[in-house]
């Protein structure tokens, strides 16, 4: 297998989903690159995870209503097991854009569902995912749709349609933020009632035409008694649409990108990029899964190795993913899930609707402990499979030099590109105790420890916290 | 008494979501304000009035002393010109000090940089949450930040002594700069280097602390507990940070905004307690703001995004009462239904940066802005 394949594979699973073992990357680079493009865009072709078993293990993740990591356990569970990894990674980039929190929600299970129509929807079209995103209760209940009245206007809903899930600041007027509010009036849900014994009620959308405004609505130019779809069909059309969603494409599967808010006055990093998937958007109706089969078969894609750094959640999945052995829903997966939220991404609760600052800006000097800690506490245990592979495949090769026992850690990590001075000094530091030896149990036991501590070592590194 | 050779502290706790100011200090005595608020507005009788023009929220009980001693200063309608009304935005601009283009530079990261230029303290700047504020990112400026000061600590996976300091020594070698690596990588590698010293000079906070003052169990007061053990522990940190939220209250405004200020309130009031108890107050000043204030006219149920907004600053050397001017409700004063701001947010940190700080402040703000006498 031509190393080359292997690390190409590397980057898409890691971009489209949340990496994989090795082996899996050899398997999936025997059958091809496009092949498993394509594989990934049809989800339905790989069996759906059974959440029976999940619910049979973990009861509370059936209906966590406000227990904290536990709402998040199900979705933890989901991103390290599932075989419809793009599915979920774009379960993933809708939460990060119709950001919704239980923070103010607080009702994890309407916020699970939403996550569920994401899975459901996400790679179908845009169009009618937004219109699902405003009938659906959770989301309603985050930005006070069910406060927007005929005779009392919200603006909540009406301004983040605009500002945060299709258009982007600065490409409508404070009079279109009204009119889309008006056109919204009476979308709401119901029950509305208080939290009983074990947890909240499910909620259903309702349309109250009694509280709709009926009134004649003048947006974006055009003119007419509109309702919610319409609003939302006259925003799909918008070019800015397209590019806001393009951008938003590229910052999150490419590489990353200056944040949403500094949009409208920082140009793309790379134009013809954005230009691409947002004409593909255009043509294709507003197909997610057009665009996105356009994206992972560009060049542009396939050149941005590393560009862009981990997001807590990949971090997380896919710490697990590699060290193996977290396919049953055991003990611990709540623990797991409050990992994320350590390094600054507690999922299901964004921080606002903007949802979070990514890049750069998930580093700071707290989150970039966290982070290394984990990592480096899961990868130092070699009796974890993953772990247990990588050890193998080593053993298989007979006593090693510490510049090959660093150089198949390298690889085996990712494979990950590190410059001349970097790997010089892990290979200083693997020089320390010689020659990697198997040839009795306590040079293997030594061996082991040693591999390990490199591991743990490659986790820390600034190149490890890039996808 | 040695309060005149402490440096000076500044505390800032943000108010994310657009804090309501109409509500939070009352003009109980303008008429348009239960005209415009028939749902949210604070009822007469349950109003804290501090004078015959203003009063605060009820929840805002535990502040009062502070007013009645002259520690808390009031600002009114503070922000600037053409709000766009976005929280985003106008928390960047709240936090850049660039009202017209993209800043990516934190005001309080120069300040940081000013008081700190040669970077001999990494723990100047502390603040208290998983993200950094962009108030404070300035790029080659160390900021710790520390979500649980226990547990503030570098590759814990290795137990074994002598093993972890040779790991840490290997890793301080691989963080350290390379010529040409680029922005991130440069940023990702300081931060690593910094967090590293940050760990080892905070772990003393909290095995040095002690105080009989006990903390509500809420978000904002266990922030408001860390600032005060470091702060304590005389680590030389100047800037400290926190925030709470979130204060976007569009709907079902009258719980949930009295919710916010029991907490904030309750967290403020035993921190200060905490503070003069161990004499550590004398040197330290609190800033509260927000992105923006809200909408005079209720929708109903809450209030949307507005634009004139509160700032409040307290602590033993605050000089407590009114700044500025409440501006006019009077619907041909207002902008697309919103109180217009008379005192620029620049000239409250003005006046902050140099008169507390003893800073210059026009390289930091950008600009000379009016400044207020409440230092």
């Amino acid at each position: 297998m031509a190393s080359q394949d292997i690390a190409l594979m590397a980057h898409l699973m890691r971009r489209a989903g949340f990496g994989a073992s090795r082996e899996e990357l050899e398997e999936r680079a025997a059958r091809g690159y496009e092949a498993t493009v394509e594989e990934l865009l049809n989800p339905e072709s790989q069996p759906a995870i059974d959440r029976y078993e999940l619910v049979r293990f973990q009861p509370w993740t059936w209906r966590p209503g406000t227990i904290q990591g536990m709402g998040s356990a199900e979705w933890l569970h989901f991103m390290v097991t599932t075989k419809r990894p793009l599915e979920e990674k774009m379960a993933l980039f809708w939460h990060q854009i119709f950001a919704t929190g239980v923070s103010k929600v607080d009702h994890y299970d309407e916020i699970t569902r939403m996550v569920a129509l994401f899975r459901e929807k996400g790679m179908g079209n845009y169009k009618d995912l937004l219109l699902e995103v405003a009938k659906n209760p959770a989301m309603i209940y985050w930005l006070d749709n069910f406060e927007n009245h005929a005779d009392a206007v919200n603006e909540n809903w009406g301004r983040e349609l605009l500002e945060l899930f299709s258009m982007g600041v600065g490409t409508y007027t404070e009079v279109d933020v009204r009119e889309a509010s008006r056109a919204f009036t009476g979308w709401t849900f119901e029950p509305k009632l208080p939290r009983g014994p074990i947890g909240r009620h499910d909620w259903q959308f309702q349309y109250l035409p009694e509280d709709h405004d009926d009134g004649e609505k003048t947006f974006l130019g055009e003119s007419g008694n509109f309702n919610g779809e319409d609003i939302i069909n006259i925003v799909c059309e918008h070019p800015a649409t397209a590019t806001f969603v393009a951008r938003h494409l590229y910052n999150f599967f490419v590489a990353d990108e200056a944040q949403v808010p500094a949009w409208q006055v920082t140009p793309p990093k790379d134009e013809d990029a954005i230009d691409l998937l947002a004409d593909t958007f255009v043509d294709s109706g507003c197909d997610m899964t057009a665009v996105l089969r356009v994206l992972f078969n560009s060049d542009f894609f396939k050149n941005a190795r590393y560009a862009r750094l981990k997001s807590p959640a990949e971090v997380v999945a896919g710490t697990l993913r590699l060290v193996g052995g977290f396919d049953f829903p055991g003990p611990g997966l709540g623990e797991m899930a409050r990992q994320p939220t350590y390094m600054g991404q507690d999922l299901l609760n964004p921080p606002s609707v903007e949802g979070w600052h990514t890049g750069v800006e998930w580093i700071n000097s707290g989150s970039l402990m966290r982070r290394i800690n984990f990592t480096a506490d899961m990868v130092s245990d070699v009796n974890r499979p993953g772990i247990r592979s990588m050890i193998s495949r080593m053993q298989a090769q007979g006593d090693l030099t510490p510049q090959a026992m660093v150089d198949n850690c390298l690889d085996l990590m990712g494979p990950l590109d590190v410059d001349d001075a970097t790997r010089q000094e892990l290979v200083t530091h693997a020089e320390t105790a010689g020659t990697v030896s198997w040839a009795t149990d306590s040079d293997v036991n030594a061996s082991e420890e040693r591999i390990s501590e490199m591991l743990q070592l490659i986790v820390s590194l600034r190149d490890y916290q890039y996808a | 008494m040695t309060s005149t050779k402490k440096d000076p502290v500044l505390v800032v706790l943000q108010l994310s979501g657009g804090n309501d100011y109409m509500n939070t200090v009352i003009p109980h005595a303008e008429p348009l304000y239960r005209e415009k608020r028939p749902v949210v507005g604070v009822p007469d009788e349950r109003i804290l009035k501090l004078n015959d023009s203003i009063g605060l929220h009820p929840e805002l009980a535990p502040l009062r002393r502070f007013w009645d001693s002259g520690d808390m200063a009031i600002i009114h309608g503070v922000g600037y010109a053409n709000s766009p009304r976005s929280h985003f935005r106008s928390m960047d601009i709240w936090h850049t000090c660039e009202p017209d283009t993209l800043g990516t530079e934190g005001w309080l990261g120069r300040v940081t940089r000013d008081i700190d230029p040669h970077k001999e303290n990494v723990v100047t700047a502390v603040s208290f949450g998983p993200s950094l504020p962009r108030a404070l990112a300035l790029s080659g400026v160390p900021v710790a930040c520390v979500d649980d000061l226990e547990n503030f600590g570098m590759l814990t996976s290795i137990q074994e002594e002598m093993q972890r300091e040779k790991i840490i020594d290997r890793f301080s070698r691989l963080y350290s700069p390379t010529i040409g690596s680029g922005f991130v990588m440069d940023y990702l590698g300081q931060t690593g280097l910094d967090g590293l010293k940050a760990a080892d000079i905070l772990k003393v906070a909290p095995e040095q602390y002690s105080s009989s003052v006990e903390y509500p169990d809420t978000p904002i007061a266990r922030k408001l507990k860390g600032i005060s053990q470091v702060h304590q522990a005389g680590l030389g940190s100047r800037v400290l940070y926190c925030d709470h939220g979130s204060f976007d209250s569009h709907s079902n405004q009258v719980g949930m905004h009295d919710g916010l200020w029991r907490d904030v309130s309750a967290g403020v009031s035993s921190f200060f307690d905490d503070l003069r108890e161990n004499d550590a107050a004398d040197n330290v000043i609190l800033m509260m703001f927000s992105e923006f204030g809200r909408r005079v006219h209720d929708n109903g149920s809450g209030t949307d995004h507005g634009a004139a907004g509160l700032v409040l600053v307290m602590g033993d050397p605050i000089k407590g009462g009114e700044y500025g001017e409440y501006p006019s409700s009077k619907p041909e004063d207002l902008e697309q239904g919103d109180l217009v701001p008379g005192t620029d947010f620049r000239g409250v940190y003005s006046t902050i940066l140099e008169d507390w700080m003893g800073l210059d402040a026009n390289p930091i703000v950008g600009g000379q802005f009016e400044k207020l006498a409440f230092v």
